[in-house]
């Protein structure tokens, strides 16, 4: 056990080292030279030759490739992911811990509403299936999963803010502010693992422990939640942890339709703005966390499954 | 099939929609009663007419127009990103399945990897690094897509390559090009084509979105998703504005998530129940 | 004497869609008092429809009619909560695949222990102990041991016992067996057989067991049914199915399985 944990641990590290070259040679893609594009942001009236050179060795874009990569990679280690180009006073590490944390909050609060709404939904549409909660509800996904969350942000925006005055429109700060911008995030999750859980226990319950369980007469109640759900919420509770990093990033437009000040809208203004090393560096963050998460549940997957639980060791 | 196909009413309804919008697109400078970009301030915000059907936006624009111009790059872009996707990971995932070995070994570590990046990051980032255009936005939709396809269809692959008829075929001599492309292509047809209805759903939202934060198709030009993007700015004054473009949306990626279904039930023989 | 169940005119039919097929078409049996009535059938030939159907252990696309009576109660009328409080007490079954019948999730001892909570108002200290009693009854090895294990780690011939002890542990009236001896290999087979013989000759217990074995019916069943296509085709002694067998399936059966052991001893007798 102890043995497959450490390996599986091992066998992330390759991935990481990838998705940091994959980010490094990003920046290097760019068709401008950064040099030069670093110059032009800092409205440098006239940029020449010389002053190219100088950016470039103040940059250490002088140095070969790789060379250049170990140091960066190191620089990254270190939390060190360079400096703005459009305002060379701020690091790049400085305004992602900035906005990290709104983005945290609401995708922390997305995750929240998924999990409480997505598996009792679920959880009711398979035991009564085909019954009208069921069919109201599948409709309801249905529609979801063909809506834009731009758009249904909107509309919330429009209904909710504007026409019944109940919540603040945009911005963030408070409470009243994470509401809507979190529901719109999780909206389409949410219909996805209503999905998932429904089927799963669909699935479940035509398993022969089901049926051994209803020969021993156990009660409805028993079978449903203690045996059912809880086979179905193990496969359920993993997708969902997995989905984690995908929540976060899923922030980039919703934020942006709120003004949310998050990671999002860092990232959409550094890409009109042309900061690349806050975008790599937000690509980079989220390819981590995605491996991490990834790493996270499918252990944790292992450690709670009895079958998969390595005996002894 | 095609008797499977005319018996299954989604299967038929959903296609005939979908042409019937395509030709309606394609047919938009005939049928659009008013010019699309034809500004005229003193009628803006007009509701529904004999002149404007649909009644006009924030610049007196006609909306019915709008929308039906807009249909051109709306699906038509997705339908591009969708062949793209499609074709690009298909030719992947055939070589990866068919050829195995090494090519099989680079073609799935590629595919790992970009699994292992976010597809909305990974979409911004290609944006960002290309530059806001639109054919960036149809490149960065094939781009993040294209390895979802690729591992789908070699897992297809796999499965057939070792059915007896490949297996004879092999035996008999006949080249491999055309073992790929007689048996093992129209073998996995069926997958393709409900992917393939699926994905042109999914390239929709994703191309509107992108267009919505101004990243994709640029504001005059009539596409749903940047219609949005100005309705947004008068959401305050005339929320009606973002209804029409927003339905037809919905209604459009609904009609295509429809027909990919129905399409697996059309092709799966197994699935149908006598 | 009084029948523990009596079966008249059962018919379970499946409805999908617009579509209607008879699975049981008509059945007419009883099973008496310490009796073991077997019923011998192909896969697909509606033996376990024909008990399912009666517990109420079918989903809503099945429908059953005719009556099933069970000390004085007609099964097919009573209501969900009342067939529940008799599955597992009064009527307990022993199903084929005991590798997939426990919930992979939970201990064994949890999964015994639920049932005894259901059924009885024994204390947890109670409960233990029953289920060690059974464990040791059932010839499992270490039971302390086992009540801790997963289903995942104990062998399937384990994991049957375990039902079987399950399924007599509180002395029911009537306990089906439906293919008990199908997914174990031959060994096992012959222990299970074993253990239904000595439940057979302790308790009393009216039994119903159900499955294609022809060997394996012939060891514990008193008289058989002989079932093909949803329909009760033979019914009688195994001695008298044998030699008098009415219908063509059922000599068929008898034909083939004669044949296979004349086979048999004819290559043993070879090699002794």
């Amino acid at each position: 056990m102890k043995q497959y944990v450490f390996k599986r641990i091992l066998s992330t590290i390759p991935l990481l080292l990838i998705i940091s070259f994959v980010c490094f040679v990003f920046i290097n893609l760019i068709p401008s030279n950064p040099a030069e594009v670093a110059l032009r942001v800092r409205q440098v009236p006239i940029i020449t030759e010389e002053a190219i050179a100088e950016v470039e060795a103040e940059l250490g874009l002088n140095r070969p490739f790789l060379v250049r990569y170990v140091s960066w990679l190191f620089d990254c280690l270190k939390g060190d992911f360079g400096i703005s180009y459009v305002n060379p006073s701020r690091t790049v590490a400085g305004e992602l811990a900035r906005c990290l944390p709104a983005t945290l909050q609401l995708a922390g609060a997305s995750l929240v509403l998924v999990i409480l709404l997505s598996i009792p939904i679920g959880f009711l549409c398979a035991v009564y299936k085909d019954g009208i909660f069921d069919q109201v509800m599948r409709a309801l996904v249905f529609i979801t999963t063909a809506m834009p969350p731009y758009w249904v942000g909107l509309l919330l925006m429009w209904f909710i803010s504007i026409k019944l005055d109940l919540l603040p429109t945009s911005g963030g700060g408070s409470f009243a502010h994470l509401i809507l911008p979190a529901f719109t995030v999780s909206l389409s999750y949410i219909s996805t693992y209503i999905r998932l859980i429904r089927n799963n226990m669909l699935e479940n319950m035509k398993q022969d422990y089901v049926l051994y369980a209803n020969v021993r007469g156990l009660p409805q109640k028993v079978i449903l939640v203690k045996h059912i759900l809880k086979n179905s919420m193990h496969t359920c509770i993993v997708a969902i942890g997995m989905s984690i990093p995908q929540l976060i990033s899923g922030t980039i437009v919703v934020e942006n339709v709120f003004a949310w000040p998050g990671l999002g809208t860092l990232c959409i203004s550094s890409i009109f703005n042309r900061d690349y090393p806050i975008i790599q560096a937000y690509v980079l963050l989220i390819g981590v966390l995605f491996v991490v998460f990834n790493l996270l549940f499918d252990l944790l997957q292992t450690v709670s499954d009895p079958r998969l639980r390595k005996e002894g060791a | 099939m095609a008797q499977r196909f005319w018996k299954n009413k989604t299967a038929v309804g959903t296609v005939f929609f979908v042409v019937l919008i395509a030709l309606l697109g394609i047919l938009a400078p005939w049928i659009a009663p008013n010019d699309p970009y034809a500004a005229d301030i003193l009628h803006k915000y007009e509701s529904m007419s004999a002149q404007f059907p649909l009644g006009t936006d924030h610049l007196g624009r006609c909306l019915l127009s709008r929308l039906l111009y807009g249909i051109r790059p709306t699906l038509g872009l997705a339908i591009l990103t969708m062949l793209g996707t499609i074709g690009l990971g298909a030719l992947m995932g055939l070589l990866a399945g068919y050829f195995r070995g090494w090519v099989e070994e680079i073609i799935m570590r590629v595919v790992d990897v970009m699994l292992s990046f976010p597809s909305q990051v990974m979409v911004f980032a290609v944006v960002a690094l290309l530059g806001v255009s639109v054919q960036n936005v149809v490149l960065a939709n094939v781009f993040i897509k294209w390895a979802w396809y690729a591992r789908m269809i070699r897992t297809g692959v796999m499965q057939y390559r070792d059915k007896n008829f490949i297996q004879f075929s092999r035996c008999i001599g006949t080249p491999e090009w055309f073992i790929l492309a007689r048996h093992l292509l129209p073998s996995i047809a069926a997958d393709l084509a409900v992917l393939a209805s699926l994905d042109v759903g999914w390239a929709i939202i994703n191309i509107s979105t992108l267009s919505f934060l101004g990243l994709g198709v640029q504001a005059p030009t009539p596409e749903w998703g940047a219609m949005l993007n100005e309705a947004k700015n008068v959401l305050t004054s005339n929320p009606s504005q973002m209804v029409i473009p927003g339905v037809a949306i919905v209604a459009l990626v609904s009609v295509f998530n429809l027909m990919g279904d129905a399409l697996r039930d059309v092709l799966d023989p197994k699935e149908v129940v006598e | 004497m009084t029948p523990v169940l009596a079966v008249n005119h059962l018919s379970v039919t499946l409805q999908s869609g617009k579509n209607t097929k008879q699975l049981v078409k008509d059945s007419s049996f009883s099973v008496y008092p310490g009796e073991c009535l077997g019923i011998l059938g192909e896969s697909g030939s509606g033996k376990s429809m024909t008990v399912k159907s009666m517990l109420g252990l079918l989903d809503r696309h099945f429908s059953a009619t005719g009556e099933a009576f069970f000390c004085g109660k007609d099964l097919l009328k009573e209501k969900k909560e009342t067939l529940r409080s008799l599955r597992g007490k009064d009527i307990t079954m022993v199903l084929q695949n005991p590798m997939t019948c426990f919930d992979p999730l939970y201990r064994i001892g949890n999964q015994m222990a639920e049932t005894f909570a259901t059924h009885t108002n024994w204390s947890q200290k109670e409960i233990r102990e029953e289920s060690l009693a059974i464990l040791d009854r059932m010839q499992i090895q270490n039971p302390k041991v086992a009540l801790e294990k997963y289903p995942h780690q104990l062998s399937g011939g384990m994991l049957q016992r375990i039902m079987i002890g399950l399924a007599v542990a509180l002395k029911p009236k009537l306990l089906i067996a439906d293919e008990p001896t199908t997914a174990i290999d031959a060994i096992t087979q012959k222990e299970i057989l074993e253990a239904f013989l000595e439940i057979k000759n302790a308790h009393q217990t009216a039994m119903i067991f159900i499955t294609h074995d022809l060997g394996a019916i012939a060891k514990v069943a008193d008289r058989l049914l002989v079932m093909n296509q949803g329909e009760i085709v033979d019914e009688g002694t195994f001695s008298h199915i044998l030699h008098h067998a009415q219908d063509r399936y059922t000599k068929l059966l008898i034909e083939k399985r004669q044949a296979v052991m004349a086979r048999y001893q004819q290559v043993l007798g070879g090699m002794v």
